[in-house]
């Protein structure tokens, strides 16, 4: 505030405070008396003047006043919900402190899908509680696309004003109507130029979203210019929206002076099937592979590239061999990877993809031509191939070591309609129990689909009848609490009772298990609640319910 | 009036936390998992069974609707109040999901009810029976009398230091350090005057409280002086007056005005922990009458004041005021009825009249940091490194106090605003303004900030 009374001998107060930082001995203000009475003769004056000019005190001028935020159009959460989130961001990671669950639900692992669940119905954050959701997508980032969703405009807007949140301002796909639009000429141009390295990979991908034509022109426009490791980013955001159209910008990424660049360029061409690379790296991978008649039964021969030659290297293949690793079979892998899978059939006798895989593989190839056709299966996003390559759920080498690994398993899924992966994950635990199942669950679409939640519940409840303790399965179970439909709970009412102990069971384990299971029935309850007060959805046609957990 | 018109927010309920610990372990209980049992009656009543760990099973009962605030009871061994059970009970209470059904307390609950509901009449009729003064005026007034000799005693030394002190100049006060002062508020406080104490204990941190330090020293000394002149001579001032030094200096403050009937809308409530207790603040406006009153309330360390006022709810009571002029504190009598949810908001000033009003309370106080005001339609505006209030029609501001600018509050306050007018209750002082309540500029329920 200001003292602005334009009448107040402002000098006298000046004096006292010189006055009484020497001390009266030194110095004795104007028109009081020295000696014994001249302290308390100054700090009567001070009181009076304290008192006079913090009376007179006015407002300041003010600053120029923020533009406001943007407005947002989405109706306001129902007041039941709304509470919710208080809850739900109250309870922050570290409120557990570790050791045993309990049986209460764990908020925190819950607000992901609640989220997801209100950006489904399009609410709109309140106001006041942007803070905390900033926070709490600033310290968890698989939470920070759904957090920045909810928010809002208006989070963007105030992350603009507090330098802790400015992440929000480089998370947010399409700058939440920050960014200029592809229309908007001038100020896409400026932007480009003159932004800083964030906003111009944020605006990149923003006009990508929207328009790829116009993303990729204006990254060819100053592309010689880019440093290198820009360029990789840049390159990296024609992954969304790859289109045939890109190929000939990629060709010429091809001759890039950096290596990486190269690298993503030849990678990005590859899962162009019709591209020129993909059919060259067609030439170079069917070369490698036949099919020898001569045995008993067909058998597929391999052999692999002898040397890695210079037009490979600009396609992308890397030459050098990690530590460990045969080069041809290193080169080998990569050429098969970036083939597309459609010239097998007629390279390998008219067959397809499930009598391909069949074929026995002479001289321990087999591991490598399959793993390399799965990344191609992943890559290319063929649902045919992935389910040829994953084969039956049932079958004895399914649980694995097997060819394929649960990791690359998980990305096969991935490939799969929403209702066959959750078929087969479910066909899978039914034969080879839970203990491998961890990272093919996750793949799979939330709630979970009826006979896959069933049959989750009954591993568990085979694993407790076999006398284990639940937190063997903790990962499964808290999986389980988060992705069970909630329609389930009833189900577990039958495993809530702490069972008699036989005799060659882990002490104890009994009671731990219905612990686990009422804290599981809890939380779907919880969930179901949590969807109540959201109120009704019109769901949008073959979509789940709700996002991964 | 329906269970689901006084229930409270969970933020409301949380508040209640002694301490973050508390609220964490009560947000883990506000579900249904670990409650059997639990049920509510139309009085304002929720009760239930938690499960503890180690199989125990714990009883809760929570009074809403008590004359003093909620009142808890639970058979956890928690030395804490109120304990995390009983704050998931509340939690469980205000949520929608598992909510207490209504019904007929247990007798377990009854029993303690049914004590409370006593306690009250008892303390009621008490209350009327002190109406005849206590029970040995003459022993009182020797009391007051003794206590008043000391106080004047100590008001005379602490007038020798302040002399000492202007005479060798403040300059020395920066070498000597805080020692000096910490000493001279312990002899305050064996003069039986807190107040005057505690402004001794405020002076020893201006020093290193950065630049301009020497002017806050000096005004700071000046009006701890103003206050011993004022008990010293206090005979000579006017009745007001006089009481204002009475509860400066430290004595206790009794309500003696009559009692005011109102709907009062709970405008904040915070804490301020000490050492050794902790203070808890709650600013009442009254709807009808248009007054802004304290309750003060007190808990010793680690334990919350029993106290507590829902922000954004008003309450059918009766207040009465504390003697001293332009003193705003109040003690709450009778409640009429539980605290309900309002659509009521206080009435609102500009930044000029909000200064205006701080330097006429200075008239009949001067030692008055702050008043209460509530700001009509003002924009959270950033300026240079800090903030402030700025009109939302005309060109003049109040900047924030440095510690409410460090605040979470603050952000929760610039979110609520979006660069739009909002409505803010705060104390405005001499420090500047600190923002406490604050209410969208269209439809909203009133947010906490402080």
């Amino acid at each position: 505030m200001n003292t602005a009374d334009p009448s107040s001998p402002a000098p006298l107060w000046e004096e006292l405070v010189g006055a009484a930082l020497l001390g009266t001995d030194r110095r004795t203000p104007a028109g009081t008396a020295p000696g014994r009475t001249a302290p308390a003769a100054l700090l009567d004056a001070a009181a009076a003047e304290t008192v006079r000019r913090r009376a007179g005190l006015r407002p300041g001028p003010a600053a120029p006043l923020p533009e406001p935020a943007a407005e947002d159009p989405r109706p306001a959460l129902p007041a039941a919900a709304a509470r919710r989130l208080h809850l739900l961001l109250a309870g922050r990671p570290g409120a557990g402190g570790g050791g045993r669950r309990g049986t209460a639900p764990d908020l925190m692992e819950l607000l992901p899908q609640w989220l997801t669940a209100v950006n489904a119905r399009g609410f709109a954050a309140p106001a006041e509680s942007l803070p905390a959701l900033l926070e709490a997508a600033r310290g968890r980032t698989d939470l920070r696309l759904a957090a920045l969703e909810f928010a809002g405009p208006r989070a963007l807007w105030l992350a603009r004003l507090n330098p802790d949140w400015r992440f929000a301002l480089r998370a947010t796909p399409g700058g939440g109507g920050t960014l200029p639009g592809p229309a908007d000429t001038r100020r896409v141009e400026a932007l480009w130029r003159e932004g800083l390295f964030a906003e111009r990979v944020a605006l990149l991908a923003s006009i990508r979203f929207r328009d790829a034509d116009a993303a990729r022109e204006l990254l060819a426009a100053t592309w010689p210019t880019e440093r290198a490791e820009d360029r990789l980013m840049f390159l990296d955001s024609l992954r969304t929206g790859l289109n045939a159209r890109d190929e000939p910008f990629l060709e010429q990424a091809l001759a890039d002076r950096s290596r990486n660049v190269r690298a993503t360029a030849a990678e990005l061409l590859s899962a162009l099937p019709d591209s020129a690379l993909a059919a060259r790296m067609a030439v170079r991978a069917g070369a490698c592979v036949a099919v020898d008649h001569t045995g008993d039964t067909p058998t597929l021969l391999v052999e692999a590239p002898h040397e890695c030659d210079a037009g490979m290297e600009r396609d992308g293949v890397s030459a050098k061999a990690p530590p460990g690793r045969g080069e041809r079979s290193w080169w080998f892998g990569q050429l098969v990877e970036a083939a597309p899978l459609a010239i097998w059939p007629a390279r390998l006798g008219g067959r397809g993809p499930e009598r391909i895989v069949a074929l026995p593989v002479a001289d321990d190839w087999l591991g490598e031509l399959h793993a390399a056709w799965c990344r191609a299966a992943v890559r290319q996003r063929d649902a045919d191939w992935s389910r040829a390559l994953l084969g039956p759920p049932s079958a004895p080498g399914a649980g694995g070591p097997g060819a394929v690994s649960l990791a690359e398993r998980a990305k096969l899924l991935g490939t799969l309609p929403v209702a066959e992966r959750a078929e087969w994950v479910a066909g899978f635990i039914a034969a080879h129990g839970l203990s491998e199942a961890f990272q093919l669950l996750g793949v799979c679409a939330v709630p979970w689909a009826t006979p896959l939640g069933r049959s989750v519940v009954d591993a568990l409840n085979i694993a407790r009848d076999a006398g284990s303790y639940p937190w063997s399965f903790s990962g499964v179970m808290g999986l389980a609490e988060r992705c069970l439909d909630p329609a389930e709970a009833n189900r577990l009412d039958a495993l809530l009772a702490v069972p008699d102990e036989p005799e060659d069971a882990s002490p104890g384990a009994g009671g731990y298990w219905a612990e686990a299971f009422q804290r599981l029935g809890r939380t779907l309850r919880l969930r179901a609640v949590m969807t109540e007060e959201l109120g009704p959805r019109e769901p949008a046609a073959g979509e789940p319910e709700e996002g991964p957990p | 009036m329906t269970q689901q018109g006084v229930r409270w927010t969970a933020d409301q309920v949380l508040a209640l936390a002694p301490d973050s610990t508390s609220r964490k372990a009560g947000s883990k209980l506000g579900a249904a998992g670990p409650w059997s049992g639990t049920g509510s009656s139309p009085e304002g009543a929720v009760w239930g069974l938690c499960e503890g760990g180690g199989g125990a099973s714990y009883r809760t009962v929570v009074d809403t609707a008590g004359g003093a605030g909620p009142a808890y009871e639970c058979s956890c061994p928690s030395r804490k109040s109120p304990c995390k059970h009983a704050l998931g009970l509340l939690l469980l209470w205000s949520g929608g999901e598992g909510a207490p059904p209504a019904g007929r307390a247990p007798d377990w609950a009854e029993r303690w009810l049914a004590g409370r509901g006593r306690t009250a009449e008892e303390r009621a009729a008490g209350r009327a029976g002190s109406a005849s003064g206590p029970a040995d005026p003459e022993g009182a007034r020797r009391r007051a009398e003794r206590r008043a000799e000391r106080i004047t005693a100590g008001a005379t030394e602490l007038e020798e230091r302040l002399a000492d002190l202007l005479r060798s100049g403040l300059a020395t006060a920066e070498r000597s350090g805080h020692g000096l002062w910490e000493e001279t508020a312990a002899r305050m406080v064996d003069a039986q005057a807190p107040g005057l104490a505690a402004r001794v204990r405020e002076l020893g941190s201006v020093p290193a409280s950065g630049p301009g330090w020497p002017a806050r020293l000096l005004e700071e000394c000046a009006l701890l002086h103003l206050l011993d002149r004022g008990w010293l001579h206090r005979e000579r001032l006017p009745d007001g007056l006089a009481a204002t030094v009475r509860a400066r200096v430290g004595l206790p403050s009794s309500p003696v005005g009559p009692p005011v009937r109102d709907h009062w809308l709970v405008l904040a409530q915070y804490d301020t922990p000490d050492q050794k207790l902790t203070t808890r603040r709650i600013w009442l406006y009254g709807t009808e009458s248009g007054r802004t009153a304290l309750l003060l309330s007190y808990g010793a360390a680690g334990r919350a004041p029993e106290l507590t006022l829902p922000v954004g709810l008003a309450l059918d009571a009766e207040l009465t005021a504390h003697a001293g002029a332009g003193q705003r504190r109040a003690s709450l009598g009778e409640q009429f009825a539980p605290p309900a949810p309002t659509d009521t908001r206080p009435a609102g000033v500009t930044t000029t009249e909000a200064a205006a009003r701080y330097g006429e309370a200075l008239v009949h106080d001067p030692w008055q940091e702050s008043v209460p005001v509530t700001l009509a339609a003002v924009v959270p505006t950033p300026a240079g490194d800090s903030w402030q209030l700025a009109d939302a029609e005309g060109d003049t501001a109040l900047p924030f106090t440095p510690a409410a600018a460090s605040r979470p509050g603050l952000w929760r306050l610039v979110a609520l605003s979006g660069g739009a007018p909002v409505r803010v209750f705060g104390e405005c002082g001499h420090r500047g303004f600190t923002p406490l309540t604050a209410w969208p500029a269209g439809e909203g329920a009133a947010v906490r900030l402080c």
